[in-house]
Parts: C-alpha cells; sequence; structure tokens
C-alpha cells in the first residue's frame, strides 16, 4: 500500500508471513533485518506496531475492529489506509457499539484517536467506551457467558446432522492478554478513566468547529466536511503519519471515527431530499478521505445513516468509494422480531463489500446469513443458516411406511402416525 | 494479461488491433481484473500507456501488475506508463492552491465544470515524440474508472464529451487505443450512470461484461463474462457478436469456462 511506501519500510511483524512480497522490492513490506538473505542491508531493525499484524494473504497490514468475530468475517481486519462503512440500523442503536468498539481498541493498543461527530461531543463518547475484558479477571465470568455452539462436541463426528459439521465454525470467546490483536470488550461497564487520559486523541465536534477560522481552502463540499477534511489532514500532516513531516517520525496508527456522516447534522440534504443542491459533497468527501487515508498509516471507521438517504445512486456511488462495508439491520419494530428462527438475536449483519487490495481477489467469506445479539456484555457475530426448515409444520416427519418395511409392522395403510424428528434421535 | 482471456478475444500482445475503444463494465461485481489485464497486456505490446487511475493507489497496481508479470515502477521509469494517481492528486488539489491548471481541477470549482483540463493532461502524456526513433507502438489510454467522475460532480454528459475528445485523439489521429471501466449499477437507478454506459456502448468496438451470477454467490464460479464485438461505423450491417463465459479468479490468472462446465460441477 502506498501508505507504508512513504513511511519508508513497515516490517511485517512475523517475518515468514510475507510470503508473497515479491523478490524486486518493490513492495512497501520488507522482512525484518536478520531474517533477511544473507545480503548486509536494512540497518536499523524496524519495530512493528502495536494492535497490527500482516495478513496472511498479502502481507498487508491490518489492525483490528475491536470485534474478533467481525475481524474473522472480514478476512482477518481491517487494512491500514482503508474505510470501514457501517450502515446504521434503523434506530441507530447497535451501530454506535461496533463504533465504539473500534474505538476503544484503539486505547487499548495505544494507538492514536481522532473521533469526529456533529451529535455528540467527542470527549462524552470516549468516556462511554466499553471496558477490555482482560485475562485472568473475568475467566469465571466467562464460562458461564460461554458460547454454546456445539463446542464439546464439535470433535465428535456427526452422525445424524452431519450437515452441520459443514458450517464453519465461528470465533470462540475465550479469555484474551492485550498483547493479542483482537480484544473482547464489556458492554456493561466503562473504560477505566486512566486508559483513556493515557491515550492520545483528538475530537471534532462539529458546533465547536464551525465557527473557528481554521484556513480553509475553497472547495465545493458542504463547510462540514470541508473543516473536517482540513482537521483530519492537519493532524495527520503534523503528528507524522503520513511520513512527509520530516521531524516526526511516527510508528503508530492513527484511528479515525467519524459518527453518523451523511445526516442532516452535517449540513448535508442528501437525507432530506432526494436531489438536493449538495448531491455531490458527500461522495466528494469520501473521495478526499480515501485519497489521505491511502497516503498514511491510518484507519477510519464511518457510520452512515443509509436509511435515510432518499436517493439510492447516492448509496451505490458511497459504496463503491468505501473499502469495506457492513450493514446492520436490527429486529427491533420489524415483523422480524416474532419470528421463531430469529429469537435468539437482535439483528442481521451484512458483509455488503469486501476490498480486494493489492490482489486479484479477496477472502470473502462464505457465510452470508449472519445475525448478532447483544448477550449482556458480548456482542456476538453467529451464522443462522438452519438445515431444515423452521416452520413447524414441515418438521412433521411421516415414517409409517419405514416403519413398517423395516420391522415388518402391520399397519392399517390409512392410519399415519407422524413422528416428529426429535423422536428418530 | 490473462492467456485463457487473450485466446476468448483472439488477440495477442504481437498483434492486437488498433485505433478500437473497448468499454468494460460491470454489475454487481468488481470488474477490476479486466483493468489488471489490459494494463498488462499494452505494457507487454510495447505500447506507451496513459493510465488515469481514479479509483485505487499505485502500488496496488503495481503488486497485481507484478503478479501478472510487468512492473509498473519500470515502465515509468522508463517513460512507458504515464500515471495519473487520482487519490494523491486530489489530496494536492483540494488542500494547496495550484498555480498551474490541475488535471484534477474540477475538485475545486462548486459547480460542475469541464474535464478540458484532464484531457490536455492525457495529450500531453500521449503525444508522440519527436525524437526520431520509435519507441513504442501506440499509444493507449486506460481510465479506472469513469463511474467515479460522476461521484465527483461530474455530469454524465462532460464525461461523454471527454471520452468523446480523448477518443479523436487517441483513437483517430495517434492510431491508438482507450479502454474504459465504467460500473453498472443495476436497479440502482442512477440516472447519470445509465447515460454514460449507454452512451459509452454505442460508440465502443468490444464491450467486456462482468457481472455476478444471477443466483448469488459462489465459491467456485465468481461470475459470468459477456463479450460483445460492435462496429459502430456500419451499423447493424453485420450482426454483433456475442459471447458469454463464466469466469474463476484465482491468484495470478482468471480461468475461463462454458457456462455450467465449472471444473467444480464436472
Amino acid at each position: 500500500m502506498a501508505a507504508a511506501a512513504t513511511c519508508g519500510s513497515v516490517a511485517a511483524s512475523t517475518g515468514s508471513a510475507v510470503a508473497t512480497a515479491s523478490k524486486n522490492n518493490v513492495t512497501s513490506f520488507q522482512r525484518r533485518g536478520p531474517r533477511a538473505s544473507g545480503t548486509n542491508d536494512s540497518g536499523p531493525r524496524l519495530v512493528s506496531i502495536a494492535g497490527t499484524r500482516p495478513s496472511v494473504r498479502n502481507g498487508q497490514l491490518l489492525v483490528s475492529t475491536g470485534l474478533p468475530a467481525l475481524d474473522q468475517l472480514l478476512g482477518g481486519g481491517l487494512a491500514v489506509g482503508t474505510v470501514l462503512l457501517i450502515e446504521e440500523d434503523k434506530y441507530n442503536i447497535y451501530s454506535p457499539l461496533l463504533f465504539k468498539y473500534f474505538l476503544a481498541e484503539g486505547i487499548v493498543n495505544g494507538h492514536t484517536l481522532l473521533v469526529a461527530s456533529a451529535k455528540e461531543d467527542p470527549a462524552n463518547i470516549l468516556q462511554e467506551l466499553p471496558a477490555p475484558l482482560l485475562d485472568d479477571k473475568c475467566k469465571k465470568e466467562f464460562d458461564e457467558d460461554v458460547y454454546n455452539h456445539k463446542t464439546p462436541e464439535s470433535n465428535i463426528k456427526m452422525k445424524i446432522a452431519w450437515r452441520y459439521q459443514l458450517l464453519p465454525k465461528m470465533e470462540q470467546i475465550g479469555p484474551v492478554s492485550s498483547s493479542r490483536f483482537g480484544h473482547y470488550y464489556d458492554a456493561s461497564k466503562r473504560m477505566p478513566q486512566e486508559l483513556i487520559e493515557a491515550s492520545n486523541w483528538h475530537g471534532f465536534f462539529l458546533p465547536e468547529k464551525i465557527s473557528s477560522t481554521l484556513k480553509v481552502e475553497p472547495c465545493s463540499l458542504t463547510p462540514g466536511y470541508t473543516k473536517l477534511l482540513q482537521f483530519i489532514q492537519n493532524i495527520i500532516y503534523e503528528e507524522g503519519f503520513d511520513g512527509s513531516n520530516p521531524q516526526k517520525k511516527q510508528r503508530n496508527i492513527l484511528r479515525i471515527g467519524i459518527q453518523n456522516l451523511g445526516s442532516p447534522l452535517w449540513g448535508d440534504d442528501i437525507c432530506c431530499a432526494e436531489n438536493g443542491g449538495n448531491s455531490h459533497s458527500l461522495t466528494k468527501f469520501l473521495y478526499v478521505l480515501r485519497g489521505l487515508l491511502r497516503t498514511s498509516l491510518s484507519a477510519c471507521i464511518i457510520t452512515m445513516p443509509t436509511h435515510l438517504i432518499q436517493n439510492k445512486a447516492i448509496i451505490a456511488r458511497v459504496t463503491t468509494l468505501s473499502d469495506i462495508v457492513v450493514g446492520l439491520e436490527s429486529f427491533i419494530g420489524s415483523e422480524r422480531e416474532t419470528n421463531p428462527l430469529y429469537k435468539d438475536y437482535h439483528g442481521l449483519i451484512h458483509i455488503r463489500q469486501i476490498p480486494r487490495l493489492n490482489n486479484l481477489i479477496c477472502d470473502e467469506s462464505d457465510v452470508k446469513d449472519l445475525a448478532f445479539k447483544l448477550k449482556r456484555k458480548l456482542f456476538t457475530i453467529e451464522c443462522i443458516t438452519k438445515l431444515r426448515s423452521y416452520d413447524l409444520r414441515s418438521q412433521i416427519y411421516f415414517l409409517s411406511r419405514h416403519l413398517q418395511r423395516k420391522f415388518s409392522i402391520k399397519k392399517n395403510p390409512y392410519f399415519k402416525e407422524p413422528h416428529t424428528l426429535k423422536k428418530i434421535y | 494479461m490473462f492467456v485463457e482471456l487473450n485466446n476468448l478475444l483472439n488477440t495477442t500482445p504481437d498483434r492486437a488491433e488498433q485505433g478500437k475503444l473497448t468499454l468494460l463494465c460491470d454489475a454487481k461485481t468488481d470488474g477490476s481484473f479486466l483493468v489488471h489485464h489490459f494494463l498488462s497486456f499494452y505494457l507487454k505490446a510495447n505500447c506507451k500507456v496513459c493510465f488515469v487511475a481514479l479509483i485505487q493507489s499505485f502500488s496496488h497496481y503495481s503488486i497485481v501488475g507484478q503478479k501478472l508479470g510487468v512492473s509498473l515502477t519500470m515502465a515509468r521509469e522508463r517513460g512507458q506508463l504515464v500515471f495519473l494517481e487520482g487519490l494523491k492528486s486530489a489530496v494536492d488539489v483540494v488542500f494547496q492552491a495550484q498555480k498551474e491548471p490541475h488535471p484534477l481541477q474540477f475538485l475545486r470549482e462548486a459547480n460542475a465544470g469541464n474535464l478540458k483540463p484532464l484531457f490536455e493532461f492525457v495529450r500531453e502524456a500521449l503525444k508522440p515524440i519527436d525524437s526520431g526513433e520509435a519507441r513504442w507502438t501506440y499509444p493507449v489510454l486506460l481510465v479506472d474508472d469513469l463511474s467515479v467522475l460522476l461521484s465527483l460532480g461530474m455530469g454524465a454528459v462532460a464525461v461523454l464529451d471527454f471520452i468523446h475528445y480523448c477518443r479523436a485523439t487517441v483513437c483517430w489521429e495517434l492510431k491508438g487505443n482507450v479502454v474504459v471501466l465504467v460500473h453498472d449499477s443495476g436497479d440502482a437507478e442512477d440516472e447519470e450512470n445509465d447515460i454514460l454506459l449507454n452512451g459509452l456502448s454505442h460508440q465502443s468496438h468490444l464491450i467486456l461484461r462482468a457481472e455476478g451470477l444471477a443466483t448469488g454467490f459462489c465459491r467456485d464460479v465468481h461470475g459470468q463474462l459477456r463479450i460483445l464485438w460492435r462496429r459502430p461505423s456500419q451499423p447493424t450491417v453485420h450482426r454483433d457478436q456475442s459471447f458469454t463465459y463464466q469466469y474463476k479468479i484465482q491468484d495470478k490468472s482468471v480461468s475461463f469456462f462454458a457456462k455450467g462446465m465449472s471444473p467444480a460441477v464436472l
């Protein structure tokens, strides 16, 4: 990625993972000094950045989204230099959670944060971050909440419901150490104050900044977007995330979080009118943001109320300009709330797009029916493909003919006794 | 360059046709593998290539190019490839005032302008050098992708004008080729995009359309490719030839097979 190329070479944290790096030294990733071929190159030993790991497929640098289950579905994590777009659920209940997990992951890993919002003061957002679940403290609580999806029997070959073995296993929850790539968070507790204060963060609260006299180049975006872009570009340049500032040698990731982008609070009218005057403002913003991210060591999460956008064409364009697009659909208030198939879950999660970066193919997950639930403390994502119909009547299975042949039972052929599958088991 | 696709299109880098407009189009899937194919194809054919890359960074194309056997950095150094990196240039244009006209000047303008500076850039890049020796066979313009220009505030007519000018210069005057990628938004009701796509479909000599499967996601068949040869100058004298193949993208190549004949099924 161009990001790392401008910052000098960023070593993969495990030298062997850069298997596809070419011999011509054109890629931006180089192996660490001692493991390189016998030549005496690459003087100083490069330190790998905390909280990142190289992708298995192409050595791309990845950061965790804060949800290990989501990382697994996205092919390992969010690539540095890319945008994760979350399409908000209807009442905006679960998308702030994903937003906060992303920021909390940044604090736990020591990354720099940039939080932008037009609705809430970033300082308040940071106060409400969930607390990380670390090693020994919560092992007992884990055993209660343990994710019970055929874990003990997974090693035994299934005889009857053998097709379930073909389903991919979701991430098992377990106690984590702080040096691991993805962490689990307790949504009922708050992040300890000392961790927040020790972190380096910048806030952009639109009502405060809109009246400030920050020097802004004329541009055809709405003023809110222009100021935000200028702010982001300032931070990236000042703190050296793009490697262009010779005084600053930055070896950290900037995590940018933008909340409710596209909502009327940002001064944009795409949620209000179908063909407003500013219909290109949002897409231009995303384009310039993409340019900023590709040339710096940063990753961005954006939540957007796409269900409010009147013009469907804009949603398609926004999807093209973002890298990863994840849609949340909660069951609250919809007819699915009473559907027995969905009774354990709070909503569906759709992975709409995964980027193909530095590659012809991408790590698309085979599982397409995913649902999430917020279970007391943890946000889990599960696959809900059931291999038999959930309709009660089709579970009734007529066995009399089979039993007749098997046990030579002479029965009245007009008397059919229905058996459910449970009785067979 | 994918050898199987060359066979399907009946071309090789040595004897490719000149003066043609090729339209790449994708619907419900990602058609960028076609862009990588044509980029490596024309670099191997020793053409002078001007690549207007609006959607991804240089290193992305460079890394994929290496898998396909071309080195973009070397091509850029020896002058064979002129690369306009849209993302990086956009950041320069938006945050700093430019003294001379920049190809992406329209980002600073409030109302929809025209793409004249971009066309000037292309013309400058591909004009033949009168140094006596002809190093490169013919010029090629590659654009990835045109739909982004619509997202950046350009009208469909402005983009069609730009392509018209490019075609007149590159295809007719310089006897080169033009390859562009446009997304088909399908049922997203993007009128501007539809105008652009229809306008280009009528002008192009070859249309490659990558579509996702109608039945949804499949691990073994990534999509369907429709190839359509046209002769825009002779309307409906001969029937346009059209073929459909299904494909699966692998790490360094793409394999094509007839519909329903995927190796996973047989």
